[in-house]
């Protein structure tokens, strides 16, 4: 149990730490970095309990897509322009810091209800609901709560997610007139006959060819 | 304490056993790729250095160790580094995973095709980081063109997987070979399989998918500010990554370790060497298909991806689960 412990410990060193560099370091792009270490130690920790399955997904879905598109968009930002400009003495009054203390505030107290229901952990592991077996992997486990009794609201949160998707495409699209685009089809589509015009030209007068 | 010791001394040793052949199998790879590809386009290819000149990419390891590594002095520094370290660790420790033989693999860990898939994901960060780190404009164009490029190619090997998953019921990497023993899935899940080899091209950054090194609009792309050993160990990676996706092709679809047919002089051949066959044909397929194809345009590649690709292989998995229900097959009653 040792090395456990010790792998334990180090994961969630640097668990902490990479998490409150995130917010510390100066530089947006490393702080992202950072948040990629905080989800890949995290992941470690959940592999450690013997969770393979949500440590894996959790690599796949927030480090290798959710984190990409986080990188995507912090490197676009003109990170140079926003230097001082949240806390310089310039401050007008703005919103930010209101709704950021509002949401810590929401953020503390639902911490401190998760640490309160740390008290009826041993409840829950000894209840009759969940019935842990060592037998069978925790991937099967998790798909026969999951797309049984839960199959639902698993649905619900699809559907929510690809709403989500679709209205964020259909806020941003734009109708632009004269944009070119490749149609297959039609490029298979045309005859000889339809690219090709055999024209008699009158002499010292040209052809007007109208595309 | 001692027995822990032991533990982690057989299991370096054993670590070693296994990346050793891989970074010796990786610098020969590079000589095929260069020699089938001269021969396609009938070159003679490297052939001066040692006997049909197999020490070619040692002569060329050394040239990259003995050059000058240069560090632009407007870029990132401490992530320019880790860039190619993170490419290359990436690369090399998705291998503790593949199967060589029944009982003959590192970890046979429960969700091994997930880790091989969440390490692969993982790829994109030395690529993006590399880029970003250079400060300059050409990484910084390849490394963005190269991730959208590994994300979107990304979904559609996922779905192909779960394809392969609905066929196993498990999603350890011994089991899926086990279970292609009487019927290889190339043959019912054909098409899944050229998706898999193209998207694995893309994944990977080869022809005709190359976009972000495409020399004339980028330069080299994220690697551009690169050079030295820092430039070979980007290499490395991305050749071991090449085949890390031959060997998951092979233990996908080709039967793994599996001969192909269990008669006389077949079986005597023992496992390791067949997935090894399997890895060096669907290589030399990697290699012709880069010697013949010109490469796409950006948009192009896109639409392959997310119009063609994902539709074509979700609609696969409706009809690969239907029938397995309908024929009552499901795996793992």
């Amino acid at each position: 149990m040792i090395a456990h412990s010790v792998f334990f410990y180090i994961f969630s060193l640097i668990a902490i730490v990479s998490a409150v560099m995130v917010t510390v370091s100066k530089n947006t792009v490393h702080s992202v970095f950072f948040l990629i270490l905080d989800f890949i130690s995290i992941s470690c920790l959940f592999i450690m309990i013997g969770a393979e399955f949500l440590g894996m997904i959790m690599l796949i879905v927030y480090v290798g897509a959710v984190a990409v598109l986080f990188l995507f968009v912090v490197m676009m930002l003109n990170v140079a322009e926003q230097k001082g400009q949240w806390f310089s003495s310039r401050w007008d009054g703005g919103t930010h810091i209101p709704v950021g203390l509002l949401v810590s505030l929401i953020i503390f107290f639902e911490l401190i209800i998760v640490i309160g229901g740390w008290k009826y952990k041993p409840d829950l592991l000894n209840s009759l609901s969940i019935n842990i077996s060592t037998e069978v992997t925790n991937t099967r486990s998790i798909g026969n709560v999951l797309y049984t009794d839960y199959i639902l609201l698993f649905q619900i949160s699809g559907m929510i997610l690809l709403v989500a998707m679709i209205g964020a495409i259909v806020l941003t699209y734009r109708e632009r007139a004269g944009v070119k685009r490749q149609s297959y089809i039609k490029q298979i589509s045309r005859e000889r006959n339809e690219g090709v015009d055999l024209v008699e030209a009158e002499r010292n007068k040209g052809v007007k060819i109208d595309v | 304490m001692s027995s822990y010791f032991s533990i982690l001394f057989t299991e370096i040793y054993k670590i070693f056993f296994l990346l050793i052949p891989v970074l010796v199998s990786v610098a020969m790879i590079v000589w095929l790729d260069r020699r089938v590809w001269a021969f396609v386009q009938k070159r003679r290819g490297p052939n001066v250095v040692g006997p049909f000149g197999l020490f070619q990419s040692l002569a060329d390891a050394l040239k990259y160790i003995f050059k000058e590594i240069i560090i632009p002095a407007s870029s990132n520094k401490i992530v320019f580094i880790l860039a190619p370290v993170v490419t290359m660790t990436l690369a090399l420790i998705s291998w503790a995973v593949i199967p060589f033989g029944e009982n003959f693999v590192l970890a046979d860990i429960n969700v091994g095709i997930l880790y091989l898939f969440a390490v692969s994901s993982l790829g994109v960060y030395g690529i993006i980081m590399g880029g970003w780190a250079s400060n300059s404009k050409y990484p910084f164009l390849g490394a963005i063109r190269s991730a959208a490029q590994m994300v979107s190619y990304e979904v559609s090997i996922g779905v192909i997987i779960i394809n392969v998953l609905l066929c196993v019921g498990s999603l350890n990497l011994t089991d899926i070979v086990m279970a292609q023993q009487n019927l290889w899935f190339v043959i019912p899940l054909f098409p899944m399989f050229v998706i898999f080899f193209i998207s694995a091209l893309a994944e990977t950054n080869r022809p005709p998918f190359d976009l972000p090194e495409a020399e004339a609009e980028l330069v080299a792309g994220y690697q551009t500010e690169y050079s030295g050993m820092m430039y070979a160990m980007f290499w490395l990676g991305e050749y071991a990554n090449i085949l890390l996706m031959c060997a998951m092709g092979s233990i996908l679809f080709l039967g793994g370790w599996l001969s192909p047919i269990d008669i006389f002089p077949f079986n005597t051949i023992p496992g390791p060497f067949w997935l090894i066959f399997k890895i060096l044909f669907l290589f030399i397929l990697f290699a012709l298909v880069k010697a013949t194809v010109p490469r796409y345009r950006y948009d192009q590649l896109m639409k392959l991806g997310w119009k063609i690709f994902l539709p074509f292989s979700l609609f696969y998995v409706v009809l690969t689960s239907s029938f397995l229900l309908y024929f009552d097959l499901l795996p793992g009653k």
